[in-house]
């Protein structure tokens, strides 16, 4: 692996995987916290808030994006809110209703609005554009110690690589409190730990790595990442550490095979042309949790404790 | 107006410095109210827990007994009212007290071992970044060990029988630490066997001068496990001594006549 390798997988690889984490950390609490939906959601409303922003500000720029998507995050809130007074719904029929909604408006949007000029359409904002994320000033593995060379980096690695080490900090820095107030609430509130704002903060946490990851992988990936890394790795363990720990590996595994399997996997089986490297990472994630559903060491419960109380 | 039940605690709080085992307040309830909606869930409360004693909370279902612990604690919001424990308001004295919700209200899928649970209890004294030290360890191991569970540190939570549950939840108040012990319903369906350890240990608390406070469900135990009660229908209805407070007439008062008589009897006659 040369010259090559470094300047049109490595940076695609990298993106992928660090998208892959960023999404995967906050996914974990997300699903324990029975939340799941929230993550798809997230991934769901991102693309309206980016279209608004990008035709406000006119760039693709992060903090437009990021204020974009806060903003339809916090539409999306009181619509849900809206939906289930008015209609008498029930809240994931709402959140179901809103998200799509918001989603297919986005595309709507982004068809109708000229975005020529820049990565935004709708096979953008569904599977991303991971394969254009070339490194074309590189010469090998040395153009890694070139400065040079690296400032000719996709400007989505350095923004990406942020956005996960911003992730990963918030999730090691509230470790206690994310873990006690994800089993236990009322415990959590009995401390006097501030569990509105530990949840909000969660939410915000998934949104932020939603939005990075938005550009670079697209909004299939994220909802895959969400869910499927984590899932996969509560079958694996009975302890919190070791799940988080599974669900990075198995985040970094599906990006890499996913990659790997998306340009070469169609040659192998003498096909021409490479697939979605997206579509395929995701396809990877759900494998690994249909693997681990079927040989997870612990995949069965027992005496798990019911009761109404 | 004050109502007589203030009158009678700023009487105990005037002896609250003697060293005999004294009516000091070790959580004092002053006009609370609970609103779930639109209906009250409890309704200008007033509840005076002494100190070194175990306390019970009784009443029929939706009385608000749960309710009122957790607002008390601050674990859902009031309307109104005020709450101290040892005299100072509730958030400045939390690291003094300890908090064991209902079993039911957790996922015990959780991937956590008993010892993991444990170890929340020792968060005051951890912090949010602070080393999990050979010092705490060891205390995990005994709060799991006075609870007969030594044996479980490292069983997945889910894996336990209820009993067995209810047991880790008390070994997490156990390493608080604390001097007040606030449970919900610590009994409620638990095996025999368990029922008779926690009892044990929170007798065994109040023998070490701390103060329990307990939501119970059970009236043929209220005498024997309890030296005071609170029997509560959304209003407090009596409140004292068990000896003087758990009587036919508070009984009926706050059940409302769903209690059949010749039950009720028998309660009684367990008091004399």
């Amino acid at each position: 692996m040369g010259a090559e390798f470094v300047q049109f997988s490595l940076p695609p690889i990298l993106i992928g995987t660090l998208a892959a984490i960023a999404c995967a950390l906050p996914g974990n609490f997300l699903i324990l916290r029975r939340q799941a939906l929230i993550g798809d959601a997230i991934s769901h409303v991102v693309l309206p808030g980016i279209v608004v922003a990008f035709l406000v500000t006119g760039t693709v720029a992060a903090l437009p994006m990021l204020v974009g998507a806060g903003g339809a995050a916090l539409v999306a809130v009181v619509l849900i809110e809206v939906i289930r007074r008015l209609g008498r719904i029930e809240p994931g029929a709402a959140m179901g209703v809103t998200f799509t909604t918001l989603f297919a408006a986005g595309v709507l949007l982004l068809e109708r609005s000229d975005t020529s000029s820049v990565h935004l359409d709708v096979e953008h904002a569904l599977m991303g554009n991971l394969e254009s994320l070339v490194w074309l000033d590189a010469t090998g593995w040395a153009s890694l110690a070139d400065p040079a060379a690296l400032a000719g980096l996709p400007p989505e690695l350095p923004r990406i690589a942020a956005a996960c080490a911003v992730v990963v900090a918030l999730t090691a820095l509230f470790w206690r409190w994310l873990r006690i107030s994800t089993f236990d609430e009322g415990f959590a509130r009995g401390l006097g730990l501030p569990v509105g704002a530990i949840g909000l903060g969660l939410v915000a946490t998934a949104a932020l790595a939603a939005v990075a990851a938005f550009d670079a992988v697209g909004s299939i990936i994220v909802i895959a990442m969400f869910i499927c890394p984590p899932a996969a790795a509560r079958l694996m363990t009975d302890r919190l550490e070791v799940q988080v720990a599974w669900s990075v590996a198995f985040a970094t595994l599906s990006a890499v095979a996913g990659y790997v399997l998306a340009g070469y996997g169609p040659l192998w089986l003498g096909h021409p042309h490479a697939v979605s490297a997206a579509g395929m990472i995701a396809v990877v994630s759900g494998a690994i949790l249909a693997l681990a559903c079927l040989f997870g060491p612990r995949r069965t419960r027992s005496g798990a404790a019911t009761g109404s109380g | 107006m004050t109502p007589p039940a203030s009158l009678k605690l700023a009487s105990h709080e005037g002896r609250a410095a003697e060293a005999a085992p004294g009516p000091e307040a070790a959580l004092a309830i002053r006009g609370l109210t609970v609103s779930y909606g639109q209906t009250p869930a409890v309704f200008s409360a007033d509840a005076t827990f002494p100190a070194r004693t175990m306390s019970a909370i009784v009443g029929p279902n939706g009385a608000g007994k749960s309710t009122l612990l957790k607002a008390a604690l601050g674990v859902i919001p009031r309307v109104s009212g005020e709450v101290t424990a040892f005299g100072r308001p509730v958030a400045e004295a939390r690291e003094r007290i300890a908090y064991v919700p209902q079993r039911a209200s957790v996922d015990w899928d959780f991937p956590a071992t008993a010892g993991d649970v444990v170890l929340m209890g020792l968060y005051r004294r951890m912090g949010l970044l602070g080393r999990v030290t050979g010092a705490h360890r060891r205390t995990v191991r005994a709060c799991l060990g006075r609870v007969g569970m030594a044996d479980f540190e490292g069983r997945q939570i889910g894996e336990l029988s209820g009993g067995q549950q209810q047991r880790v939840f008390l070994a997490r108040a156990l390493a608080q630490g604390a001097d007040l012990y606030l449970l919900d319903e610590p009994f409620a369906g638990v095996d025999a066997a368990t029922e008779r350890a926690i009892i044990d240990v929170l007798k065994a608390l109040r023998d070490e001068g701390r103060a329990v406070v307990a939501v119970h469900h059970d009236l043929s135990t209220v005498t024997r496990y309890f030296e005071h009660v609170l029997m509560l229908n959304v209003r407090p209805v009596a409140e004292g001594p068990v000896e003087t407070a758990f009587t036919a007439e508070a009984l009926d008062a706050t059940y409302g006549g769903r209690l059949a008589a010749t039950h009720m009897d028998s309660l009684i006659l367990a008091t004399a």
